[in-house]
């Protein structure tokens, strides 16, 4: 298990070194095939079994370009502000390791799809940072290994090892950033922000389901630190393994604090992949990694140069939704949050969540206060997103029980517990759970008179204009009906009473 | 036969055997006994148009046509091993073809007649080999599109073929099953790669085969067999399914023993393929009715002929330049117009070649680790996936494979891409423009397809630079993604073996090979009295 390493208080570490940032993201595209075969792009299911010949690189297979995968990955460039290249190649990346079917990754290389973009993002406070794009391009997947026999499910220890060819082949785009300089105490939510960003952009797309948990959006973070006046990059670490948006912001604080203390102390940076563990917070080392690997690639002669009609690129610029920014404003002002509210919602990376809701059917006041509330709560606890937990649909059926009466706010928790459970939607939750406001008078009128029966003065109190004396009898019931009455109704059924 | 030929050895007898094209096909008509042992003419000796008319006419079934190739097979493969698998299904599947025709179904020209079939090529229900011990009794899970091809125009696949491993070579020696050997001199080596297919067919063990070429590899092998090999324009015919060497060279096409049988053939396995994205999407035209048209004018007037000075080398055998020199006169004769043109990088060709082929099959040939399909070699006391796959790959490729791929690697590392990959590829560009510039002045070019004859097993496999020459007339089309041809062109005098001629058409112009392909063959065949293929020596006959 990895032991956490030596760490420098971040104030210090920043006083001594700047952080310097690069960022690779994977998309993975949801086409309905795979980026080089007609194999259903799903994985999950039984082992190897949405394969062809392809996948599995069969002699004699041969791959043909996902025409869908072109078009996503050119709307994902033009998202990002980059130039399309009008003829692009497929490159082989040759390397040895079981869950590469080839045994060589078809990529980009050195004609990427897309180049020279840019992303704008924004910090909690609102201030924004541009984080320059290298380029994005399209390659496809590994399959998945499963290491056998050891103590931690990792290679080192593993007796034998189990290859899934389910997910070789899915299509992926690569975002590749320059170098990041300038970020300084703000790296960690700098990183953060921008794979939020990114994932905002692939969501509003509709190119990929972009769930960091499920590995659909996966970031690789690069960072060195610079000794302060030196004017020289130190060595980078790549760490990997980041399922979370809140992983991205921790693993960034502690490679910079861990390589902090190693340089202060007089150490060398390794080059290397590091691998995040959620669990413990801490990053461990992986293979070493050096800019001298040859993978000897070469343009992929199986394949024609993707050259798309300027036609094309046109007609997918047109469709491309707002600009995140663009976005943003434009849903403050639709939402009518007070500044404070928006950057509320937007630093909590639900601004998706909270629309979908919305386009649902629920309010975004509401949509609001359930995400950045209940639900961020119960993913804090759990250290995953809160998008993970439940469906903007979800979210918005619950609000709409709400509204209808028929599920107080104290229900509706216990409703959402049961969805995020997956105990189904929020309707069979309450049915399952027989959670529903009950709304028979005659129950409650019931449950008042056995209240009653037991403090026969109140209603005098009430009477005699005392009317919070009413309070007493409603506790009771609800009490006796275990949360289950509306206590509004029961209110009102007490003040008649009063009356009569 | 020559003098020469008689005194190669007493393996073979000394008997010809009858022209079995032209009068002899005509004889047959209305002949009612066609049993491949008890009637005048052995079904083994008609060319596969021959087969075809007598298959449609109902005069024979397609299971004597396949039960004599397979007796054939029986006969004489033990001494010329062209074969690595010879299928148990084909008397059955020709039965089903036969049972298809006498219910009055509309068949294409080749239903019926047996193929023969590179083991470069996927086969759901043979094994894929491609000569190599890596893949032995491999039986993929899928038939090449090709083969599809096949088995949809009802062809009968007799079985797969012998070739060098991954079709690196030039003469089959490099299997890892064993050699094929030339039908004319079971001493003498077929070819190759395609050794296997280019001998089935002068073996008379099947009157079609399928052959791929990456360098050479069918026309080569046509030339020293005396038999048709067909490379066609790159993306004309699909590689879905041919176990790759070097993608952007390989082509698969027919092997024959006629200009008209390899253009039926090519019909039927042509066109486009959407499983092969370097496929063209081009509406061929008919070659065999090219071929056809070609044979009937017997002339080539008005064809300006190229003549490449730098394919016209003096290094060439001297019976092989002789013959060359004869037919360009022949052709003069009969209407054609004998330009010589330059293609001063052809120099370069071969030295492009051996770092192209290389680099890319090293890449393709990364597959072949253990842990899909194929051999598994576990190091002693068990080992990493990385040991594994070592092992694996030491123990199931041969040397020439190892050659290669080591070089491959070296040619694409970092640091030397730029000087051997990247320059290769220039130097293909060079030499695609010399050819569009030959074509600017003739309709075709015209070289020898080889430099010798045969030559003797064992002679090269040793010299790999020797082995590597060649191919230094067939390489230069590849490398120009044009289509080309070799055909029988006499044989050479000091040893009395088949020499070859090849033709080059610009690309896409494929039509033309064959159209004035066969006009040359016919011109060739009135000016020898006879086929070329009738001279071979009888093999010995093993029961």
């Amino acid at each position: 298990m990895a032991q956490p390493a030596e760490l420098m208080d971040f104030d210090k570490a920043i006083e001594l070194f700047e952080p310097v940032l690069g960022f690779e993201v994977h998309v993975e595209l949801n086409t309905k095939t795979k980026m080089f075969s007609d194999a259903p792009n799903f994985f999950g299911g039984e082992p190897n079994t949405n394969v062809t010949p392809v996948d599995l690189g069969l002699p004699g297979s041969l791959p043909v370009v996902n025409e869908q995968a072109i078009k996503y990955s050119i709307s994902l460039g033009l998202a990002l502000g980059c130039e399309i290249r009008p003829s692009s190649r497929f490159a082989r990346k040759n390397y040895f390791y079981p869950d590469l079917a080839k045994n060589y990754q078809i990529s980009q290389y050195d004609e990427p799809i897309a180049f020279d973009g840019s992303v704008e993002v924004e910090l909690a406070d609102g201030r924004l940072f541009q984080i320059p794009i290298e380029r994005a391009h399209m390659e496809e997947d590994a399959g998945k290994l499963t290491h056998v026999g050891g103590a931690t499910g990792r290679i080192q220890g593993a007796e034998y090892s189990l290859v899934d060819y389910n997910r070789a082949g899915v299509p992926l785009v690569e975002i590749v950033t320059n170098i990041i300089y300038g970020a300084e105490r703000d790296a960690p939510e700098l990183a953060k922000a921008y794979v939020s960003t990114i994932r905002d952009i692939v969501r509003s797309l509709g190119i990929s389901d972009a769930k960091m948990e499920r590995g659909n959006l996966r970031c690789d973070a690069n960072i060195s630190l610079s000794p302060r006046g030196s004017g020289k990059l130190g060595t980078r670490t790549e760490t990997k393994n980041v399922n979370s948006l809140r992983s991205v912001e921790r693993a960034i604080r502690y490679e910079i604090q861990r390589q902090a203390a190693i340089l202060a102390a007089g150490g060398t940076i390794i080059q290397e992949t590091r691998h995040w563990h959620e669990d413990t917070g801490v990053t461990s080392a992986g293979r070493p990694k050096s800019d001298a690997d040859d993978y000897r690639y070469f343009p992929e002669p199986d394949l024609l140069p993707v050259a798309p009609s300027l036609e094309l690129i046109e007609e997918l610029r047109a469709a491309l939704p707002e600009a995140p920014a663009i976005r943003r404003r434009r849903l403050k002002e639709a939402w009518g949050f007070t500044d404070l509210e928006f950057q509320d919602v937007a630093n909590s990376g639900l601004l998706v969540e909270i629309e979908e809701t919305a386009a649902a059917g629920a309010s975004a006041a509401q949509a609001r206060k359930w995400w950045t509330g209940e639900i961020a709560r119960l993913a804090n606890a759990a250290s995953v997103d809160a998008s993970s937990l439940v469906s903007p649909a979800d979210v918005a059926e619950l609000i709409g029980l709400i509204e209808s009466g028929e599920l107080t706010d104290r229900l509706a928790r216990q409703v959402l517990e049961g969805v995020v459970a997956g105990e189904g939607s929020p309707s069979a939750v309450v049915q399952s759970r027989g959670l529903a406001v009950v709304s028979d008078d005659g129950a409650l009128i019931a449950a008042i008179d056995d209240a009653l029966a037991a403090q026969p003065d109140v209603l005098d109190k009430i009477r005699d204009g005392k009317v919070q004396a009413a309070g007493a009898v409603i506790g009771a019931v609800m009490k006796a009906m275990k949360g289950t009455a509306d206590a509004a109704r029961v209110r009102e059924l007490v003040l008649e009473r009063a009356q009569q | 036969m020559t003098d020469a030929r008689s005194s190669r050895g007493p393996r073979h007898a000394a008997e010809t055997t009858p022209d079995s094209r032209g009068a002899t096909d005509r004889d047959l008509t209305g002949t009612a006994d066609y049993g491949h042992q008890t009637g005048t003419v052995d079904l083994t000796r008609l060319s596969a148009a021959s087969l075809s008319e007598l298959l449609h006419a109902r005069e024979i079934s397609s299971v004597e046509v396949t039960r004599a190739h397979l007796d054939r097979i029986a006969a004489v493969d033990g001494d010329v091993h062209a074969f690595l698998h010879v299928s148990r299904d084909a008397i059955d599947t020709a039965e089903g073809v036969d049972v298809l025709r006498r219910s009055g179904d509309q068949l294409g020209p080749l239903a019926g007649i047996p193929i023969a079939i590179k083991d470069v090529l996927c086969t759901l229900d043979m094994p894929s080999t491609a000569g190599s011990r890596i893949l032995e009794g491999w039986i993929p899970p899928y038939d090449a599109t090709v083969v599809r091809k096949l088995r949809e125009a009802f062809l009968i696949p007799l079985g797969k073929t012998n070739m060098d491993e991954f079709a690196m070579g030039s003469s089959t020696e490099h299997s890892a099953f064993g050699p094929t050997h030339n039908p004319w001199d079971l001493d003498r080596i077929p070819g190759g790669s395609g050794g296997g297919s280019a001998a089935a067919v002068a073996a008379f063990e099947s009157p079609l085969a399928l052959g791929s070429d990456t360098g050479g590899s069918i026309r080569q092998p046509a030339a020293v067999t005396g038999s048709v090999g067909v490379k066609p324009t790159y993306g004309g015919v699909s590689r879905y399914g041919a176990i790759a060497l070097a993608s952007s060279l390989d082509q698969v096409g027919p092997v024959a023993r006629t200009v008209i049988d390899a253009a039926l053939l090519h019909d039927v396995i042509g066109g486009h393929d959407p499983r092969d994205s370097t496929s063209l999407r081009d509406a061929w035209p008919s070659f065999a009715a090219a071929a056809r048209a070609g044979q009937l004018k017997r002339n080539l007037n008005g064809v300006k002929v190229g003549v490449v000075k730098e394919l016209d080398a003096p290094g060439f055998q001297a019976g092989v330049h002789q013959r060359f020199h004869e037919t360009l006169d022949l052709l003069a004769s009969n209407g054609a117009e004998i330009i010589e043109v330059s293609a001063p990088n052809f120099e370069y060709a071969v030295a492009a070649y051996y770092l192209i082929l290389p680099a890319e099959a090293s890449s393709n040939l990364a597959k072949f680790d253990s842990v899909r399909f194929g051999l598994r070699v576990n190091p002693v006391g068990g080992g990493t996936v990385e040991d594994v796959m070592s092992a694996t790959r030491e123990a199931g490729f041969g040397d020439e494979v190892k050659r290669r791929v080591i070089l491959g690697t070296y040619a694409l590392s970092a640091g030397y891409y730029d000087a051997y990959y990247g320059s290769a590829q220039k130097v293909r560009t060079l030499i695609q423009r010399d050819f569009a510039a030959a074509f600017e002045q003739v309709d075709i070019l015209v070289s020898p397809a080889a430099p010798t004859t045969a030559f003797k097993i064992g002679e090269k496999v040793n010299d790999p630079l020797a082995m590597y020459l060649n191919d230094v007339t067939t390489i230069p089309a590849n490398l120009a993604g044009i289509p080309g041809m070799g055909l029988p062109m006499g044989l050479a005098p000091e040893d009395g073996l088949p020499t070859g001629l090849q033709i080059m058409a610009p690309a896409r112009a494929d039509a033309r090979l064959y159209e004035h392909g066969a006009a040359i063959e016919a011109l060739l065949e009135d000016s020898w009295g006879r086929t070329l293929i009738s001279q071979a020596p009888e093999l010995k006959v093993s029961k």
